[in-house]
């Protein structure tokens, strides 16, 4: 297990060089000079070129480079143009939302998602079947930000049972908390969920044909402990993997749920950024964002190795 | 007389295989529904135009926000601009968007997954490249070249072609690595024939499916990129209509003007329902393991052993 965990990270280690490399060429690509836009168009060479030495943009691209990388690795991303503050500190005070927002979805795309799809495969072939099929095809179809502008349409404008922005902090009670996520994480989570509903009714009905649910079945076992406790575990391992490859996409779709819904979090924070051409920030929200997406990969990924021991075997 | 008669057998040949392929075409539900709503999409953006008494940019202040009606069919936006004719120009834009993202990923991805599946080294190096593109969340590799690069058409269409070349990549080579075993490429190298020429006019021919139908769903990935972008005002500039940011104006006044998000809404899905159909209807043409052509010429035993390979 331990060579297994080692190979898996080690393998991640020319992904990250390339992303590193990609995300660095970013800012670098850009025209302009980050110096002049910092000092404003009054400054005089001297002073921007003052700046540039300090920032070291005076350094050849390699030098660049690596001094940057340097600070990534010792978890310095490096300053924000605009703000007074460090890219991580910007990042860190703007994640909670997000973070609330993704978690909340989640956990309505796992609660919807799962029964529906085990339902679809018990009732394969009938009208519910069909329409969990088509519903989650639709589900997948329309983008979330879409689904949130309707949503917010709906149940927020012509309704008003719910806000359509803003957000509240969990610290002023659940439910203040609870009522400005329900809409964006509903938006967030419905294509997730569909994704979830589709992988588990099918991950459920090649399990339900295998020849030991044949057994359980013909030794008289209730039906509900054959699908709850043999099915539902052996099919549980690609479900596993979907719902790990959404989270890392629940990560990112938040960014664009969250200017919808104006809630505070990364999203805004990069949108805001665009604005002001704080390249630093944009820099560092990409690198965070595709970290966590590549680590929660590695988890999964380690997850099935120590779940299912034929895929540990197989990677020797 | 061999002559004549061989042609004449070629042509009744073609002409078999063409109600053979329609005859596919028309059993395929999801291929038929996609083409036709993509039909109803792009006949819209083609010939709409014909239709219209506004241009999408004429301004009328005193009929802002003014609802659907005779006059303005979908309405008017924010500024009294006609907002049916700023979605069929938007239709061309972000259609316009969506296929050059697609055409010119295919391009792309075909030369690479390619050079890839031929020759071990650069297979090394391209595919860790493309390993890290796409471990890069998709919407946010997008909007920070577009941050880079600056809001423009042209450069929404070079952003998402970095973001999505990587895909068509993967899907070409993995079929071209299989491809590069078979039997007759063999011959070929065992006749001598070169590299290049083996690689494009052997091996790449029998990749065009498995492209077509990623890039088809390239296509709609697009579609929604492009409008999450402009809807984030990092894509399409105003005041030029795309989708997305005709839905940008609309966030603005959701609370006065529902139309001004629900058509173009509209027209973002049936275009993404449209593409995903036609892509998932050519993968069952192509495909035959996925699905059972016709189901009384295949007996159940050759379905089942199928169905065991795939799995």
């Amino acid at each position: 297990m331990g060579i297994y965990i080692l190979k898996r990270i080690v393998s991640l280690l020319p992904v990250l060089f390339v992303v590193s490399v990609v995300i660095f060429g970013i800012v670098h690509l850009t025209p302009g000079d980050p110096a002049s836009y910092m000092l404003g168009e009054e400054a005089s060479p001297e002073q921007v070129n003052e700046l540039r030495e300090e920032l070291g943009l005076n350094d050849p691209i390699p030098v660049q480079y690596l001094n940057w990388l340097g600070g990534v690795v010792q978890g310095d991303f490096g300053d924000s143009y605009f703000m007074n503050q460090s890219v991580l500190d910007a990042i860190f005070s703007h994640i909670g939302p997000t973070l609330s927002l993704a978690i909340v979805a989640e956990i309505i795309a796992l609660s919807i998602s799962i029964p529906i799809g085990i339902v679809a495969a018990i009732k394969r072939g009938t009208a519910t079947d069909q329409s969990v099929m088509v519903v989650s095809l639709m589900g997948m179809a329309i983008p979330s930000f879409l689904l949130a502008l309707f949503l917010a349409l709906i149940f927020g404008v012509q309704l008003g049972w719910l806000p359509v922005a803003g957000y509240q902090p969990l610290s002023n009670g659940l439910w203040n908390h609870l009522q400005y996520l329900i809409l964006p994480a509903i938006s967030l989570g419905a294509i997730q969920a569909a994704l979830i509903a589709r992988m588990t009714r099918a991950s459920m009905l090649e399990v339900l044909n295998t020849d030991y649910i044949k057994m359980a079945r013909s030794k008289g076992m209730k039906e509900r402990t054959v699908i709850y406790s043999h099915a539902l575990k052996n099919a549980f391992l690609p479900i596993l993997t979907v719902i790990g490859a959404t989270f890392g996409a629940l990560v990112t779709g938040a960014v664009v749920t969250e200017t919808i819904f104006n809630i505070p979090g990364i999203g805004q924070l990069i949108i805001n950024s665009i604005e002001r051409r704080d390249y630093t920030i944009i820099q560092g929200i990409v690198l965070f964002v595709t970290l966590i997406y590549v680590t929660i990969n590695l988890i999964i990924d380690l997850l099935y190795g120590f779940i299912d021991p034929r895929v540990r075997l197989d990677s020797k | 007389m061999s002559t004549t008669s061989l042609s004449n057998i070629r042509k009744e040949l073609k002409k078999e295989q063409r109600s053979l392929l329609l005859k596919r075409f028309l059993s395929n539900k999801l291929l038929l529904t996609g083409s036709v709503i993509m039909l109803f999409v792009v006949g819209i953006a083609l010939i709409g135009p014909f239709f219209l008494s506004y241009t999408p940019y004429q301004m009328v202040v005193e009929n802002r926000l003014s609802p659907p009606s005779a006059e303005h069919l979908l309405g008017t936006d924010n500024f009294g601009r006609d907002l049916f004719s700023r979605v069929v120009y938007g239709a061309q834009i972000s259609l316009g968007v969506g296929l050059a993202v697609a055409v010119i990923t295919s391009v792309i991805g075909l030369v690479i997954g390619l050079l890839a599946s031929y020759y071990k080294t650069l297979d090394h190096i391209l595919m860790r490249i493309c390993d890290g593109l796409m471990a890069i969340p998709g919407i946010l590799f997008a909007i920070a070249l577009m941050a880079a690069l600056g809001p423009q058409t042209q450069n929404v269409i070079i952003a998402l072609s970095i973001v999505f070349t990587p895909h068509i990549a993967r899907v070409v080579r993995s079929k071209a690595l299989s491809i590069r075993e078979e039997t007759y490429v063999e011959a070929m190298r065992a006749q001598g024939a070169s590299p290049l020429r083996i690689i494009f006019l052997h091996i790449a021919p029998n990749t065009i499916s498995p492209l077509v139908v990623q890039a088809t769903f390239i296509f709609a990935d697009s579609i929604i990129t492009e409008a999450a972008l402009s809807f984030l005002g990092a894509g399409v500039p105003t005041p030029d209509p795309s989708w997305g940011n005709i839905l940008y104006d609309g966030k603005l006044v959701i609370f006065n003007a529902w139309w001004m998000t629900v058509f173009p809404g509209i027209m973002i899905i049936l275009a993404v329902i449209g593409l995903n159909f036609v892509g998932d209807g050519l993968r069952d043409m192509i495909d035959p393991h996925t699905k059972p052509r016709s189901k009384k010429k295949r007996p159940n035993l050759f379905r089942f052993n199928f169905q065991k390979a795939r799995g």
